[in-house]
């Protein structure tokens, strides 16, 4: 039986086109300027662009506001981020119908980091579903109508449901097995953490290939030299390759910092070629949150031989 | 066990504030075995209040002691602290949570002031010197699926379907990577088992019906939709 498909993002899926997204990210502010500005950036580029849900437990704007607009505004399809951290699965429910009710078409289900690192640490965390019951409450939603306890909805939502990966993860094996299970709830394309090292994308995309799910890898250039080193500090199992840290570094100390940009163009162009050339993904999901401005110049650079 | 802490002696001498007897009851289960509220402490809790109260405020506390084999049981604390406690008595309770409120029941008309904080259910490694948490009590017990560790209490964000992004090398980024994985150990345990069908296999949302305070077992009256 073919599947309907409801977003451009599974057409062109379907369709096996290698896809493209993009990320934007709001923040403390009521101001959707630079999102939009974001979003007016990435069309054309990206078939979608996901709205981040507080990221890194950050207490920012409520996405669903921003993926709505963008897709108003912008004409540029949203995929809406949720995590389970801070709603209960009444709110969630309800949020899903909202998003429903604005048009959109995909969400990422997430069980969000903890509340201990992001900016209000002494919050509670809720956690009451965690990724895996969240893409069994969508799809309960979609495909029968229903909520977890089996109420009716009327009008139900239409969305495609992906999640995400982390193909640094070490040990990897719990990793897989944890996307098979949400793999057999029924989620549907996958996006992953960024990957620096063609080696760690290789080895994922193996261990993933007999689970037969649409795979976008990400990929987040860096925006500058103390985000490069932010991120192999802080972020867990994120490789950085010696080799693409020192060409950032000399770019940065023989050209000026203007040349970092340049050579992240050269640098993530040539990784976008590799992930399409020689892995079985169905895409890349670019991370470029404030410099949305490089994705078109990264993708063009991949186009180029 | 009951895992307990005591208070900063600062915190419990604002709570006795102008109070001139006290009663001290220790507790000879949880508290007296992992040496913070039996009889030894008891003791020592009189002589450290003595003298922080002659020390800051220059003036003599009357101080009983006791303790008990068991706070949390109200007959115990009735037929053993009666004959002990008067009118005016402030009772500080050197037992858990449970059973500083038990105190609080039997001797309704006395102060009641805790001298410790309750902690969790966990167990002690002797040689280390600690306590780690263990049960939660959640009142819906997983662990035969789980290998015998408990996501629900060793998991930071409780998941029942884990392990999240937040683990690096089997640690976990909640409390500064010093804490394993719950998650990852499961894996573990439940792969050299050969029962790594129970690690894939998807558990729903929990139903927290089960874990609704307050929550009490035995024969009890028929609950009643009407308000009453």
């Amino acid at each position: 039986m073919k599947k309907e498909v409801y977003s451009d993002l599974m057409k062109e899926i379907t369709e096996g086109k290698f896809v493209f997204t993009g990320e934007l990210e709001p923040v403390k502010t009521t101001s959707l300027h630079e999102v939009l500005e974001g979003a007016k950036i990435l069309k054309g580029h990206v078939v979608a662009a996901n709205i981040t849900d507080n990221p890194t437990a950050f207490a920012y704007m409520n996405a669903l506001i921003p993926a709505y607009m963008i897709q108003k505004e912008a004409g540029l399809e949203a995929i809406y981020q949720m995590t389970t951290r801070d709603r209960n699965r009444i709110a969630l429910t309800s949020d899903l119908l909202a998003a429903g009710t604005l048009g959109i078409k995909n969400v990422l289900a997430l069980t969000g980091d903890h509340t201990t690192v992001g900016d209000n640490p002494q919050a509670k965390p809720v956690f009451d579903l965690d990724s895996a019951s969240l893409v069994y409450l969508i799809r309960k939603m979609v495909d029968e109508g229903v909520d977890l306890n089996q109420n009716k909805i009327e009008n139900p939502p239409k969305f495609h449901v992906g999640i995400a990966a982390n193909p640094n993860a070490d040990p990897l094996e719990p990793e897989i097995l944890k996307i098979e299970r949400k793999v057999k709830l029924g989620a549907e394309f996958v996006q992953t953490q960024c990957v620096y090292d063609m080696e760690r994308a290789k080895r994922f995309m193996k261990a993933m290939s007999y689970l037969n799910i649409p795979v976008l890898i990400g990929v987040a250039p860096f925006k500058s030299i103390a985000m490069m080193k932010w991120m192999v500090k802080f972020v867990p199992g994120i490789y950085v390759p010696d080799e693409i840290q020192q060409r950032l570094l000399e770019a940065k100390e023989k050209r000026g910092k203007e040349a970092i940009f340049e050579e992240n163009i050269e640098i993530f162009g040539e990784l976008v070629r590799e992930i399409k050339s020689t892995t079985k993904a169905a895409g890349v999901h670019m991370m470029a949150v404030g410099f949305e401005w490089v994705v078109p110049k990264i993708l063009d650079r991949s186009r180029e031989s | 066990m009951i895992v307990v802490k005591r208070k900063p002696i600062e915190e419990i001498l604002k709570m006795i504030g102008p109070a001139e007897n006290v009663l001290i009851v220790g507790c000879d289960g949880c508290a007296a075995i992992y040496q913070e509220g039996g009889q030894k402490q008891v003791d020592l809790m009189k002589l450290v209040l003595q003298m922080a109260k002659k020390l800051k405020q220059n003036r003599d506390i009357n101080i009983k002691t006791a303790s008990i084999l068991r706070q949390c049981d109200r007959q115990i604390c009735a037929t053993s602290l009666r004959p002990l406690v008067n009118k005016n008595d402030v009772i500080l309770s050197m037992g858990c949570g449970a059973g500083t409120q038990t105190l609080a029941q039997v001797f309704e008309n006395n102060t009641i002031i805790p001298a410790l904080d309750t902690m969790f259910i966990g167990a002690q490694d002797r040689e280390l010197g600690k306590f780690y948490e263990l049960c939660s009590a959640c009142g819906d017990c997983i662990l035969y699926e789980t290998g015998g560790i408990c996501p629900i209490t060793r998991c930071a964000k409780q998941l029942l379907n884990g392990p999240c992004g937040g683990q690096s090398k089997g640690k976990c980024e909640v409390g500064g990577w010093k804490n394993d994985c719950a998650w990852v150990l499961i894996y573990n345990r439940l792969k050299d088992k050969g029962r790594l069908d129970q690690f894939t296999k998807f558990r729903e949302q929990r139903d927290f019906r089960i874990s609704q305070s307050p929550r009490e077992i035995g024969e009890t009256e028929e609950k009643t939709e009407e308000t009453p």
